[in-house]
């Protein structure tokens, strides 16, 4: 194809354009992907969560997530009448497999799942000691697997333990929302195969996304608020025993 | 390999991330700031008594710092990008940070007051060695021959500054490290603002305990006396920095006692199990109480010269575990319980692999080879300094 001087003052704002696309590692969402104009969180919505461990297993199949480690998990909690300071809890295998039957008839039982709260001011981007893990322009925190030193400090440094050290790559690794797949358009793996819609990705920035009528007309906490970490994971029906 | 949990720990939490590889590194660290320190103390401080330790504890001091990133290095799951935390530092992380203040120590406070106190016996070294040693020593003179009575007070006017900032850099050194551990919030067996003071004090004890032990060691080797008048000012300081350093961990403790938040139960139990040998047995009661006792029996009972070296070396021994211990209840203590609270899992420490105990032990036999040769090059006592008569001895060296 000839390059004339008409075609190249077309080309170049485009290339402009999708350059930005480019350098952030996402070449594929150049054309309509705007990243301003993302804030991305997710809604778990705990009564109906069944523990049936599919958004696990389809976390892992996605993300290549190696056996023994957890991009996401399942808690199955039971709380014994009023002993809401020592609810029993148990994820074998990150519920991956689902859950055996609890015996004990007593008390009450829920599931929690669990995953990288994407925290606004993360801790764990705060310790990197060479800003390999970091927040993206549209919320997602993100690890560079190709700049992390592997001194696990931002694991040390997440107070939900979503963090771990791949043994395939010896870098931090972690949920990431299905980048690659919400910047196509697409829901999360596991937001896409959860069976009762207990998981939602939201986008904060669209006023147009059910988030916000759902955060104004229920009950929605994150895990320990205390920590100040701006977390953007949000729970309905969480009950006050869940770490 | 299965590891034992106890409870429940999220499932990404049963692994331990920091080995002890991971302990030895606030160790070693402490040794160098703690062995600064007492060089100080003759240099800023004129404590005369010291004085024999000096330069021993320099050497010291250079030998453990030397070694303090390796074992850091040796954990890294890619070792080969640890430069981009000098090249492309991330300034919110503690980590990255601290790379700078290791630099400063070394660079700047360490090799440049080594230097500047060695200087004339390095020019002169350079001149009367033979061979590949006069090469080495006309290496270290770094070009600057001259040895006169005014180029050498220039010497100890300037060595002088740069200990007065080194008594800071030193605290800063340790006190940074104990940052890394107090800043993290999300652990509550770390996240205490007392963290940075207590690695300070802690740093200064195990620091003038392992150069008390090597001037003992070192004299007897040599086959000379024991400057008792120095050993005792030594274990004094000994003591006294002891006895503010326990102050501080009990002050925490009672203070975490008394508070008793949520995190409270799952640490008290660990204590009582997991860490109760380590913490209780080796640390408090053998490695803190036994030598204050120790210590502070030797200053109100009357006891004969041999009898205090044999206390002196028990007691130093005893302090150098104790503070091993601390980090290691610190470091490895601080991730065997969940941060649910609802659970603890083990270490389990692997031999012969990349961050096992083989490793460990080697890079902690490595710093004494280092010392070796730098005691072999720089010798930090006068008798085995061979400068000629009609020389002008340096600082240090008279």
């Amino acid at each position: 194809m000839e390059i004339t001087r008409r075609r190249l003052l077309v080309l170049l704002p485009a290339a402009a354009v999708a350059w930005k696309y480019v350098l952030a590692g996402t070449p594929e969402g150049a054309p309509n992907y705007e990243l301003t104009s993302h804030w991305w969180a997710m809604l778990i919505d705990i009564p109906k969560c069944i523990g049936c461990g599919s958004c696990v297993r389809a976390c892992a199949e996605e993300n290549d997530v190696p056996e023994g480690y957890y991009r996401t998990w399942i808690e199955r909690y039971h709380v014994a009448d009023w002993k809401i300071e020592r609810p029993e809890v148990e994820s074998p295998d990150g519920g991956k497999y689902g859950f055996p039957p609890h015996t004990d008839d007593g008390g009450k039982n829920f599931f929690v799942p669990k995953l990288c709260n994407h925290c606004a001011d993360s801790p764990c981007t705060q310790v990197c000691p060479v800003g390999a893990t970091f927040v993206s322009p549209d919320g997602v925190v993100l690890v560079d697997k190709s700049y992390c030193l592997g001194c696990r400090y931002c694991i040390q440094a997440c107070p939900y333990g979503c963090r771990f050290l791949n043994p395939k790559t010896n870098t931090a690794d972690k949920c990431t929302l299905c980048y690659h797949r919400i910047t196509k358009g697409l829901t999360t793996a596991c937001c896409e195969v959860c069976p009762t819609g207990a998981r939602q990705l939201a986008d904060l920035r669209n006023p147009k996304d059910p988030i916000h009528e759902f955060l104004r007309t229920h009950a929605v906490q994150i895990l320990k608020p205390y920590m100040a970490t701006g977390a953007k994971v949000f729970y309905n029906g969480m009950d006050g025993s869940v770490r | 390999m299965q590891i034992p949990v106890e409870g429940f720990m999220y499932p990404n939490e049963v692994e331990l991330q920091w080995s002890i590889l991971i302990v030895l590194y606030p160790f070693i660290t402490g040794l160098v700031a703690g062995a600064f320190i007492l060089a100080s103390l003759e240099r800023v401080f004129r404590v005369e008594a010291v004085k024999p330790t000096y330069r021993l504890a320099l050497l010291t001091a250079l030998a453990f710092l030397l070694v303090a990133p390796l074992p850091l290095q040796l954990h890294l799951g890619h070792p080969e990008r640890s430069l981009e935390m000098y090249l492309t530092p991330h300034r919110s992380s503690a980590m990255a940070m601290f790379g700078f203040v290791y630099l400063w120590y070394l660079m700047a406070v360490l090799l440049l007051e080594i230097w500047l106190d060695y200087r004339h016996d390095i020019v002169v070294r350079s001149q009367t060695e033979k061979g590949w040693k006069r090469l080495v020593y006309r290496g270290l003179t770094l070009g600057s021959t001259n040895v006169s009575e005014r180029s050498l007070h220039v010497d100890e006017r300037l060595g002088y500054f740069i200990t007065l900032i080194g008594i800071p850099s030193a605290f800063l050194l340790h006190g940074y490290v104990g940052f890394i551990f107090g800043s993290v919030k999300a652990n509550p067996w770390w996240s205490s603002p007392l963290m940075p003071i207590v690695f300070i004090f802690s740093a200064m004890v195990s620091g003038i305990a392992a150069v008390m032990l090597l001037y003992m060691l070192s004299t007897r080797l040599r086959g000379q006396k024991i400057d008792m008048r120095c050993l005792d000012k030594i274990a004094q300081y000994l003591l006294y920095t002891f006895v503010i350093d326990f102050s501080l961990e009990m002050m925490d403790l009672l203070q975490r006692i008394y508070e008793s938040d949520e995190s409270f139960r799952s640490l008290d139990f660990m204590v009582h199990t997991r860490l109760w040998v380590s913490q209780v047995i080796v640390q408090i009661l053998l490695g803190t109480v036994t030598p204050i006792a120790l210590l502070g029996l030797m200053q109100v009972l009357k006891v004969t010269e041999a009898a205090r070296r044999w206390v002196y070396a028990l007691a130093g021994s005893l302090t150098v575990i104790g503070i091993f211990a601390m980090r290691w209840n610190v470091v490895i203590g601080g991730q065997l319980f969940s941060k649910s609270f609802l659970g603890y899992t083990t270490y389990k420490m692997a031999f012969a692999t990349r961050e096992g105990l083989l490793p460990a032990i080697l890079l902690m036999i490595l710093p004494f080879i280092i010392l070796w040769v730098l005691v072999k090059l720089l010798p930090p006592w006068p008798e085995s300094a061979s400068v000629p008569s009609g020389a002008t001895p340096a600082h240090g060296t008279s």
